[in-house]
């Protein structure tokens, strides 16, 4: 077990180098530099030059890169331009990541919940109405955009029925982190249990036909032919092993929390990360853009990693010996 | 006269198939005497494992009407509910699959697959363990207790069908059911696991059903031959009086078509034409007779009852198309003399 991690760590070292110098290159190309549109056009190209001097923008690309590492092994991601301009990136980030983990979490549980007793309602009763029901359902949320479901969650549970705030994180500056949290969950628990409803998709898909499939494995007849009732074959043989392919998939939805969510953060108003990366684009705010993108890397190989964990923990077939 | 195990009468089984139910199984009648190893055989789609999983109860019961009786040790197992039906699956009846790596919960160690067929009739017990390990040494298992902590992938083909054979062991069943044991095995080991399977049955007088298509099998462990096609039984006797003297034109085809039987140069019989379909069979028919296409069509379309005629003492045939079966080559022979 502990070999099988080791190896996968050992191979992630080479993937996130190459995330970082894509992520290093994508900024490269784009036009202009950080001093462009921040000074006056009358500025004297010496100046200019100087500026650039000084930033290390006149260096060869691979020095500039190992600079760029460097400073990040410092925790130093540079300074916002035009989100918070001045602050410090990591300043930033930090600000937005609370409410971003807090309303994630909420998410992914109840993702997690509602996808699998949808599922485990569907399959036990196979090509009743209730399944037929659920698998419409879940087609439906996954064809129509996310986005179209969010609006009508915003009117529903905050005009028409006002039970949770409109916007904002319930965050506040000086308040003690025990007042903080449970006010941030009043505003995190709707955008949370929206993006929960209409994400169930491909879990439900999955473990639903997992526990049908399983249900008619040779395994399942030895266990039969021993003598084990059909309710202990499920819960003991069919499980587990319908389980398998939702396992390895939990780890990207576990480091995916802190990426943010795009648009219902957007939509609700509600200042994470997913906002702030709308705000750095819209804004270009450079550093910002590249940090987020470089901890998205970050997360997804991390996630990677997760979920092969929790793969080689559940199938010993997985594990390298 | 031998103790009488299992008696299968008029047995038949009827698979919905779109809202209609087709027979697959029609009207079997077996027996099995304790210390005895009964061999069906016939190919593919004959109903061999239909009948196994009728004794066993596993078929499934909105899909499937079974009829007839069957008696294990006098009791009916017909008309048993799921619960009942549990308490005997197991414990009275053992059963050894095909596949023994996809018939193994990947997921699940060696040991605690055992330990279950013993536990879910027995309770848990602290002598549970040792149990086990006795099991995995008495099928031949070296190193025991390292095996009980493994997972059904890291075994090879032979040692997993040794861990099924335990598994079907574990509560000294009457009957054992194998349903093509060694299909799925080399051919060496595959010898070892049939010794394995008659030492066993030798040593606690039960007896067994062996379901199989290979005749070599057949003969080098059954007392007696019951063969199969279509869902009924064509002739039934014991093993060297079926070899020496096969009367159906369904065996005599099988044993010609066995590579052990080809002489050197010669060719081997292919059967032609394959089992019908469920909804293509007629049992008031000897429907094997269709594959034999020098036969006269009348011949072929007769009506035969589906009881079977004792030609002598222990050899059942059915019909009388056998009375004139010959092979082409053979009725050549008969001609010239």
């Amino acid at each position: 077990m502990a070999k099988t991690i080791l190896r996968r760590i050992l191979i992630m070292l080479p993937q996130l180098i190459l995330v970082s110098l894509l992520i290093f290159m994508l900024a490269q190309l784009m036009p202009g530099d950080p001093f462009y549109g921040n000074l006056n056009p009358n500025s004297d190209p010496a100046t200019i030059e100087r500026m650039r001097h000084a930033a290390g923008l006149d260096l060869p690309w691979y020095e500039q890169y190992i600079r760029w590492v460097e400073h990040i092994f410092q925790g130093d991601f540079g300074t916002s331009y035009t989100v918070n301009r001045g602050w410090s990136v990591t300043r930033v980030i930090g600000s937005r990541i609370w409410p971003t983990l807090s309303m994630g979490v909420i998410a992914v549980i109840l993702t997690y919940l509602l996808a699998i007793s949808q599922a485990l309602l569907a399959a036990r009763h196979e090509n009743k109405w209730i399944d037929r029901a659920l698998v419409v359902w879940n087609t439906l949320t996954s064809a129509v955009p996310s986005f179209v479901f969010y609006f009508v969650m915003m009117v529903l549970f905050v005009y028409l029925l006002p039970l949770f705030p409109s916007s904002g994180t319930g965050i506040e500056d000086g308040q003690s982190f025990i007042v903080n949290f449970f006010n941030n969950l009043r505003y995190a628990f709707l955008p949370a249990l929206t993006i929960a409803l209409f994400s169930t998709n491909s879990i439900f898909q999955y473990l639903r036909s997992n526990l049908l499939d399983q249900q008619a494995q040779d395994y399942v007849r030895t266990a039969r032919a021993k003598g084990v009732s059909m309710k202990l074959v499920f819960r003991k043989h069919i499980l587990r092993n319908a389980f398998l392919p939702i396992a390895s998939g939990i780890g990207y939805s576990i480091t995916g929390v802190l990426g943010g969510a795009i648009f219902a953060e957007t939509i609700f108003g509600y200042p994470g990360i997913g906002a702030l990366f709308v705000q750095a684009l819209t804004g270009r705010d450079y550093t910002i853009i590249t940090a987020l993108m470089l901890l998205q890397g970050t997360l997804s190989l991390l996630g990677g990693l997760l979920s092969d964990i929790i793969s080689a923990w559940v199938d010993p077939r997985i594990r390298v010996k | 006269m031998a103790e009488e195990l299992l008696e299968a009468r008029d047995v038949s089984v009827d698979f919905r198939i779109k809202g209609t139910y087709q027979t697959a199984l029609a009207g079997v009648n077996l027996t099995i005497d304790r210390g005895q190893v009964l061999a069906l055989v016939g190919e593919s789609g004959s109903g061999k494992s239909t009948f196994a999983m009728s004794i066993m109860g596993l078929h499934n019961p909105e899909l499937t009407k079974v009829t007839g009786s069957i008696q294990l040790n006098g009791e009916e197992l017909i008309g048993l509910t799921e619960e009942q039906y549990d308490q005997y699956r197991g414990n009275s009846v053992g059963m050894i699959f095909q596949d023994p790596l996809s018939s193994l919960n990947p997921l699940m160690r060696i040991g605690e697959q055992i330990a279950e067929a013993i536990t879910v009739h027995n309770g848990k017990a602290q002598s549970v363990s040792e149990h086990v390990l006795n099991l995995l040494t008495e099928v031949g298992i070296p190193d025991s207790d390292r095996v009980a902590k493994q997972y059904p992938h890291e075994l090879s083909g032979g040692m997993r069908q040794r861990v099924m054979i335990a598994m079907a062991l574990a509560n000294e069943p009457d009957l054992i059911i194998a349903d093509e044991p060694t299909t799925a095995l080399d051919a060496v080991i595959q010898s070892q696991i049939l010794d394995l399977i008659k030492k066993i049955q030798q040593k606690k007088g039960a007896g067994v059903l062996l379901i199989t298509h290979n005749l070599d099998v057949v003969a080098e462990i059954a007392d007696e031959v019951a063969v199969m096609y279509a869902g009924q039984i064509v002739e039934k006797a014991p093993v060297e009086r079926l070899f020496n003297n096969p009367k159906h034109p369904y065996t005599r085809s099988l044993l010609r078509a066995d590579p052990e039987n080809v002489q050197a140069g010669g060719e081997l019989y292919a059967i032609p034409g394959t089992v019908p379909s469920l909804s293509e069979m007629d049992h008031h028919k000897d429907l094997f007779l269709q594959r034999v296409p020098w036969l006269d069509q009348k011949l072929v379309d007769a009506d035969v009852a589906d009881t079977l005629t004792e030609i002598e003492p222990d050899h059942y045939v059915r019909g009388t198309a056998w009375q004139d079966f010959a092979f082409p080559d053979e009725q050549e022979i008969e001609g010239q003399s």
